[in-house]
Order: C-alpha cells, then sequence, then structure tokens
C-alpha cells in the first residue's frame, strides 16, 4: 500500500466514524492499516496533521487524533 | 481595590511561608500583562471553587503550535461570564535548560516575553522540569513559540503522548558524586528525541530522567519510565586520615548541615557502619573497611563523611524502567534492568536500548498504558527478550518476591511433559 492510499484509508475510516467518534488514539490509527509498521503508521499521521488533514487534541496527559473541524469543541468554537 | 472578594485566599496569605496568592496579587497589581484581568480572575475562579468544592476548569483542547503536538495544553474555564480574564487561560510548557541554569537577564527576557503574550504568571518549574508559563489564549500562542524559538532561542516541552521534557540532576557542574555528565547526557537525548519530543508517537506520556548518582536528586528512580542513575564500579576510595578526622570531630559530618542543632560528638559507629544497609563497612578504631562487593550504593556513608570517602573511578550508570504514579494502584519505583552502562559520547548504547524498549512499547501497548504497566502484563521475562539482556540476579529486590520470571518450556529439561508413571513411584497420590 502506498502512503497515499494508507491516508485515504484512514480519511475514509474517521468518516464513517464520524458520526460516533472524532478523536481516536494513536493504536487506533495502527489497526486502520493493519500492514503497515507501527512507526511508519505513526508518522503518516504526523504528517497529514501537518498537511491539515487532522488534527492534535490533548488532554495534557494523552493525546487524541481526529479529522481538522470535527468534534463538539469545533461547534462550541464557532 | 481587588476585583473579587477572596476572603479564603485572603487566609491563605496569613499563614508564614510565602504565598502563591500574594504572587497573583503582585501580578495584578504591576499590571504589565497584556491579558489585563487574567490575574484577578484567576483568583476569582480559584476564591469560587473553593466555595463550591469543585473545580471550575475544563482541560483538553485542539490548541498548539503549527507541527507541534505537545507543549501546550488546552484550559478553559466554565464561567467565563463572570471570569472573563480566564475564560481561555491555555499553559505552556517551556523545556528548560538541563540544570535549570539560567542568567538573570535570560529570567528577565523570559518574563518579559510572558507579559507581551500572555498573563505574566509562571511556575518554576512544573513536575517534569518545564518552565510553565500559566494561561494565555489561543490567538497568542503563534506569536510566542515565534518569539520563543528565535529570540531565546528555547523550544516548548512535551506534553500529551510524547516524549517529556527530560531532568537531570546538577551533575557535574556541581557536585562530586556525579559518576556520569547529565547534562551532556540529558542535552544529547533531548536532541537525539525531538520527533518524539513534539510529535505524539506513544499509548501515553514516556519520561526520561537522569541522576549523577543514586543520591537521586531528580527522583528518577520513581518519576520516570527509564531512569539513569549513576553508579561506580569499582571501589569507594577511603582517605583514611580524613576519615579520622571526622571521628576526632576535626571535619562536620554531613558537610556541616544539620548543624543548627547540637547532636553531640560524631560517633562513626552509630551513625555510618551501624547504619549501612549491608553490613559491609567495619571500623576497629583507626581504619577503615569496606567489602564493596556488599555495597548497594547507598550512599549514606559519603554524604556524611565526604572528605573521607569518595566515589569509585570506574564509572557510568545504572538503567532502570517502569516507575509510575498510578493514582488507582499507588507509586512503583523503577527495576533494574542494566545493572552497569559507560554513559559516554556519542551515547549509541543507552540509544539503542531506548529504541529496543520504545519499538515494543508502541508495538505492545495499550491506550493509555505506561511501560512499568505493560512489563507487569507481559512479564519482566519479555521485557528482558526485547531489551536481548540476561536476567541477573541484582533485578530481583529479594528471592521469590519477583512475580515477573517464569520459565519457558524449551529452557525446561524434558519440557512440560513427564511421565505420570515415574512421578508416581516417588509421590503416591
Amino acid at each position: 500500500m502506498t502512503d497515499d492510499e494508507a491516508k485515504q484509508v484512514i480519511l475514509d475510516t474517521l468518516e464513517k466514524k464520524s458520526k460516533s467518534k472524532s478523536k481516536f488514539y494513536l493504536r487506533d490509527f495502527y489497526a486502520m492499516i493493519p500492514d503497515m509498521k507501527s512507526r511508519q503508521v505513526k508518522n503518516l499521521v504526523n504528517k497529514m496533521v501537518q498537511e491539515g488533514k487532522l488534527e492534535y487534541w490533548s488532554s495534557g496527559s494523552t493525546t487524541l487524533i481526529g479529522l481538522k473541524g470535527m468534534g463538539k469543541q469545533h461547534q462550541e468554537d464557532d | 481595590m481587588a476585583k473579587h472578594k477572596t476572603p479564603m485566599l485572603d487566609e491563605l496569605e496569613s499563614g508564614p511561608w510565602p504565598s502563591f496568592v500574594s504572587d497573583i496579587r503582585q501580578q495584578a497589581e504591576k499590571g504589565k500583562q497584556i491579558l489585563k484581568d487574567a490575574p484577578e480572575d484567576l483568583l476569582g475562579i480559584l476564591e469560587l471553587s473553593y466555595e463550591d468544592k469543585v473545580t471550575h476548569w475544563k482541560h483538553g483542547g485542539i490548541v498548539g503550535v503549527f507541527g507541534y503536538g505537545g507543549g501546550i495544553i488546552g484550559r478553559y474555564c466554565d464561567q467565563p461570564q463572570q471570569f472573563p480574564g480566564v475564560a481561555h487561560f491555555h499553559t505552556i510548557r517551556v523545556n528548560q535548560p538541563s540544570s535549570k541554569y539560567y542568567s538573570t537577564n535570560f529570567l528577565r527576557d523570559l518574563c518579559d516575553m510572558w507579559e507581551k503574550h500572555g498573563s505574566g504568571l509562571t511556575n518554576m518549574h512544573g513536575s517534569t522540569g518545564d518552565i510553565i508559563f500559566l494561561g494565555t489564549t489561543t490567538d497568542h500562542l503563534e506569536p510566542l513559540f515565534y518569539d520563543l524559538t528565535h529570540e531565546l532561542n528555547q523550544d516548548l516541552g512535551g506534553s500529551g503522548s510524547n516524549l517529556r521534557t527530560p531532568a537531570c540532576c546538577l551533575g557535574m557542574s556541581r557536585c562530586e558524586f556525579a559518576c556520569y555528565d547529565t547534562q551532556e547526557a540529558c542535552h544529547q537525548m533531548t536532541n537525539e528525541y525531538q520527533d518524539e519530543l513534539h510529535r505524539p508517537a506513544f499509548p501515553y506520556k514516556f519520561k526520561f530522567k537522569f541522576d549523577g548518582c543514586p543520591n537521586g536528586c531528580v527522583a528518577s528512580i520513581a518519576r520516570s519510565d527509564m531512569s539513569v542513575i549513576g553508579i561506580w564500579r569499582d571501589e569507594i576510595r577511603i582517605n583514611q586520615e580524613a576519615v579520622k578526622a571526622y571521628v576526632g570531630g576535626e571535619l562536620a559530618p554531613n558537610a556541616g548541615a544539620h548543624a543548627s542543632r547540637d547532636w553531640g560528638a560524631f560517633d562513626i559507629q552509630k551513625e555510618v557502619i551501624n547504619l549501612c544497609p549491608t553490613g559491609c563497612m567495619s571500623w576497629d578504631g583507626s581504619k577503615l573497611e569496606i567489602n564493596d562487593k556488599e555495597c548497594t550504593k547507598c550512599m549514606h556513608c559519603l554524604n556524611t563523611m565526604p572528605r573521607a570517602l569518595r566515589i569509585g573511578e570506574d564509572r557510568g550508570a545504572a538503567i532502570l524502567f517502569g516507575a509510575k504514579a498510578p493514582i488507582l494502584e499507588g507509586a512503583q519505583m523503577s527495576t533494574l534492568t542494566v545493572p552497569f552502562m559507560k554513559i559516554e559520547e556519542p551515547f549509541d548504547e543507552l540509544k539503542e536500548l531506548i529504541e529496543k524498549v520504545w519499538d515494543w512499547w508502541m508495538e505492545e501497548g495499550k491506550n493509555r498504558e505506561r511501560l512499568g504497566e505493560l512489563i507487569q502484563r507481559q512479564s519482566w521475562q519479555k521485557f528482558l527478550e526485547i531489551t536481548e539482556l540476561e536476567a541477573d540476579p541484582r533485578m530481583v529486590d529479594e528471592p521469590r518476591s519477583n512475580p515477573y520470571i517464569f520459565w519457558k518450556e524449551e529452557e525446561v529439561e524434558g519440557g512440560w511433559t513427564r511421565d505420570i508413571n515415574v512421578f508416581r513411584q516417588k509421590h503416591q497420590r
């Protein structure tokens, strides 16, 4: 699977789950692309944040990742 | 005139100790901060929390600076109309210099910068060691980060599921007990693992801390997933003349500490020999002897008679893994994993070990599972496999107390199968 294909899988999966969940642990992304090594997935996810497709959400102790612009906090801010 | 009435906080100023309430008021009176109302409203919301006995903070958020997944923690209050000055009150972690050495100029610049971009309130330092900037709004984050990195050459620290800001003791800069250069190790590891520090990579937080000796001034053994504790493997160097000087009262024990009270004459037998946890020391009235093979490096004798006893010359560090302080189970200290490693540039051996551990934890760790918990769940034996280390008696506190090590079938002669008839010949049903 190429990086671009993997990115699309991530976006599609997040989109599909977006009605019930907007934030995911990094580990959840590993499961989306089981053929890829965890470290590669981690790098890909971080790259997608740089590209503005995903965004981090941090409680301070734990970091979650979701589609940019999704979730309750954005609705509140709007 | 204070903006909010704070009778309970006023009480905190009446005690004998300096109060954070006075500090916040001082900043409010000074009024140089761009977020004018922040200090007063911070006191107001705290008073309200004392009245209601619940917090009025909501934490967590999407705030951050571009490309960074840590270093900034979103914080909002749930009474924004009443306390607009702290409606958005994000915390910023700034990576502290190794051992926290600053010039006064630097501190002034840092505070000026923070008044330009935030509440002016700081916390020196947070528990991970960072310089903490308390409270600003989202629009100030990027300008602050630009100034911080371009004008002061400082970076953000770690937060979230990242490597947290590495911390070290004063090390060789001031301390004769330092068995390796803690500052250099801390600095090099911080630079090496920038990606892990700034971009979430792990199931949860990961901390490493560098103590120069087992006195553990940064308490790495209790506060970090990986503790690097300076140690020596040859003999404690003894100056017998100086020992006699301590015994004769010419030198003050503990380098003169605890001298505010008269503890009587120094008694080497009572205060040193009898307190040695392994009983490896003896004093015959003229000569101090140490059986170094039995020494567990508790540091008591060296701390008591620093002019007479010095650390050995073959120095490095012991590496321990797995400390954490979870709310539910209580604190767990880290476990000795590598009894001795030379800690010298370019630190390749150390990096190799760190990366093996991270690869395993990233692969196997559950969400919000610290390394120590993964070791408990999957066994110490598994941890030794991934670190490619041999089991060593020094990894075990005392016989049969360590539940992690189990035999594998291939390690046992005959495996798990047995001839029941042969067994029954010796053991009746």
